[in-house]
């Protein structure tokens, strides 16, 4: 079933421990369940892939993994401590990020507040030492500020710090929203359809820039519809249907999969 | 110049308490939390440095501090459960608050109740004048100036952008939250221990749903975007029921004797034309002398 060289590559990425394990995840709205015992791991490092059909329950469970919607059921660990019943801001802090699949930026603030804002976790200064002008203050905001200015030139958007983000593009917004995510330095980042309304060279650009990302280090958990986006960036895939987990594996296991196949195409009956 | 204080005194310290509340509210609108309990917040701070300057014989200042002290505790204890409301269930919410301060206070005879609170009646006399107030709003402008563009006031604009996306980027909204609604409650405290102390007269009616509807008339009236706008609001509407006293009388209706008419024109004639307040007009003309400036916010990128 599993090439050689497949095995290895598995073996060497779980050779370590994994940075989110989760454990029989189960949400249920009600009657319906959208997430049933879905299980798995991200490693240090590791660009995980999350495909499945439209209502899969991909968006359930990012919103489980970031804190905005509590589990009813399993367990979800992140460098070592539960955050299954953890408030979405300590998640933040802890190192998780991420961005949304209907863009949610904070319109009405300018380009390089939104960066300053993503970086709220790990500023310290209070309010009270702002009122006697203090230095520390004055360093740590011309550090975040420097900081986010440094974000936005790699994405391209240092000429657009100043007007309100409400104001960008759609395919700069995304952009925008990719640079927040990452302002807060993350360990994690969950990418919840970021090549959504792309065209293909730009979602080939995205790509490359997620790549790069990765090989510095920061792990991926990638939500998408772009097949060919995913299984190039992918090291690995986990596909949702109907709330459960069909089939995990790395992208060529995953395309020649019947399940999956299934899922995606239907049967031949 | 004295000769104008002396006749307009009142008039010039009810404009500065005025802007006092109108910052007491902005602050909880900066992060979207349409609170009503800000005319209940006065009344404690107005009571409670009332009775300590009266029956204790405390000085104005510490009975100040306490009654802005007393008032921000009710409003932690009461914001706690209540933050977990938003939009209109948290107006009735806070709106019941006040209402119940109110009917609280009319029933407590120890308060004067309904016939009100008469300070310096006997021969010790400790009144607040307008330096106390310009004195206190200045202190109380240098707090929101140096809250502009802080780590906070970032945080209460992402919460009034988008709450959830806002607690993604590790901003504990809760928190923020509480701390907006209990500023505020501190705020308001501080506008009613001058009140009172200024007029040497409370009663329950001075802190009812009228009041709790001018401050909001305020604040929408100059504008939200900035402190400067709640101030500028509250100004315009304070000194308008003065100024249309020279209206003449047609047809025997007075409009003097109804000055809620004439804001409630000027609220709609702003919600309809200038919507983000008075300050629409400053920030326009801003942009005419300086095109190329960001207003609001950040300084501008180096390039």
């Amino acid at each position: 079933m599993m090439s050689p060289v497949e095995t290895q590559a598995i073996e060497a990425t779980t050779s370590s421990k994994p940075l989110l394990a989760v454990q029989e995840l189960t949400r249920a709205f009600g009657g319906l369940v959208a997430v049933r015992d879905v299980s798995f791991d991200v490693y240090p490092g590791e660009v995980y892939g999350l495909i499945g059909p439209n209502g899969a329950g991909k968006t359930t469970v990012i919103n489980m993994l970031s804190g905005l919607l509590p589990p009813t059921g399993g367990t979800i660990t992140f460098r070592g401590q539960r955050i299954d019943r953890m408030p979405a801001h300590r998640i933040a802090a802890l190192g998780l990020s991420r961005t949304y699949q209907n863009i949610r930026l904070f319109g009405a603030m300018s380009v390089l507040q939104n960066v300053v804002v993503g970086q709220h976790a790990r500023m310290r200064a209070s309010l009270a030492e702002r009122l006697v002008f203090s230095p520390r203050v004055r360093r740590e905001e011309e550090a975040a500020r420097r900081r986010a200015l440094t974000l936005l030139e790699e994405a391209g958007l240092a000429s657009l710090a100043s007007q309100p983000a409400s104001a960008l593009a759609y395919g700069n917004q995304r952009r925008l929203e990719l640079a927040r995510a990452l302002a807060s330095g993350p360990h994690l980042l969950l990418l919840d359809e970021p090549a959504a309304g792309m065209n293909a060279a730009e979602s080939q650009a995205l790509g490359t820039r997620l790549r790069t990302l990765a090989e510095g280090g920061l792990s991926l958990l990638v939500v998408e519809h772009d097949v060919s986006l995913v299984m190039s960036l992918c090291d690995r895939i986990g596909v949702l249907n109907f709330g459960n987990l069909i089939a995990e594996g790395t992208p060529t296991e995953i395309a020649r999969d019947p399940q999956v196949i299934e899922a995606y195409l239907g049967s031949d009956e | 110049m004295s000769e104008f204080y002396n006749a307009n005194s009142f008039l010039i310290s009810l404009v500065g308490i005025n802007a006092i509340m109108a910052l007491s509210i902005y602050i909880t609108l900066s992060c979207a939390m349409l609170s009503l309990s800000n005319a209940a917040s006065m009344a404690i701070g107005a009571y409670t440095a009332a009775l300590l300057t009266q029956q204790l014989a405390w000085a104005l200042w510490p009975a100040v501090v306490a009654g802005a002290l007393m008032s921000g505790l009710v409003a932690l204890v009461l914001g706690l459960p209540i933050m977990r409301l938003s939009g209109v269930f948290l107006a009735i919410a806070t709106l019941g608050f006040g209402e119940v301060i109110r009917i609280a206070i009319v029933n407590i005879d120890a308060l004067g109740g309904s016939e009100g609170f008469r300070l310096n009646s006997g021969d010790r006399t400790i009144e607040a004048s307008g330096w106390e107030v310009y004195g206190v709003l200045l202190l109380i402008a240098y707090f929101f100036s140096r809250l502009k563009g802080s780590r906070m006031s970032l945080a209460l604009q992402a919460i009034r952008e988008d709450e959830n996306a806002a607690r993604t980027m590790g901003i504990n909204v809760t928190f923020y939250k509480v701390a907006a609604y209990v500023t505020g409650a501190i705020v308001a405290g501080i506008a009613g221990a001058l009140y009172a102390h200024l007029r040497s007269f409370i009663s329950p009616g001075d802190f009812g749903f009228q009041r709790a509807v001018d401050v909001l008339v305020f604040a929408v009236v100059g504008g939200t975007l900035a402190w400067r706008g709640a101030i500028m609001g509250a100004v315009l509407m304070t000194l308008l029921p003065e100024a249309i006293r020279v209206v003449p009388i047609v047809g025997g209706f007075n409009i003097k004797d109804q000055p809620e008419i004439f804001s409630g024109v000027i609220l709609l004639a702003v919600i309809l034309f200038l919507p983000n307040g008075l300050l629409t007009v400053a920030l326009s003309l801003n942009r005419i002398r300086r095109p190329a400036r960001k207003v609001i916010g950040h300084k501008e990128a180096s390039p």
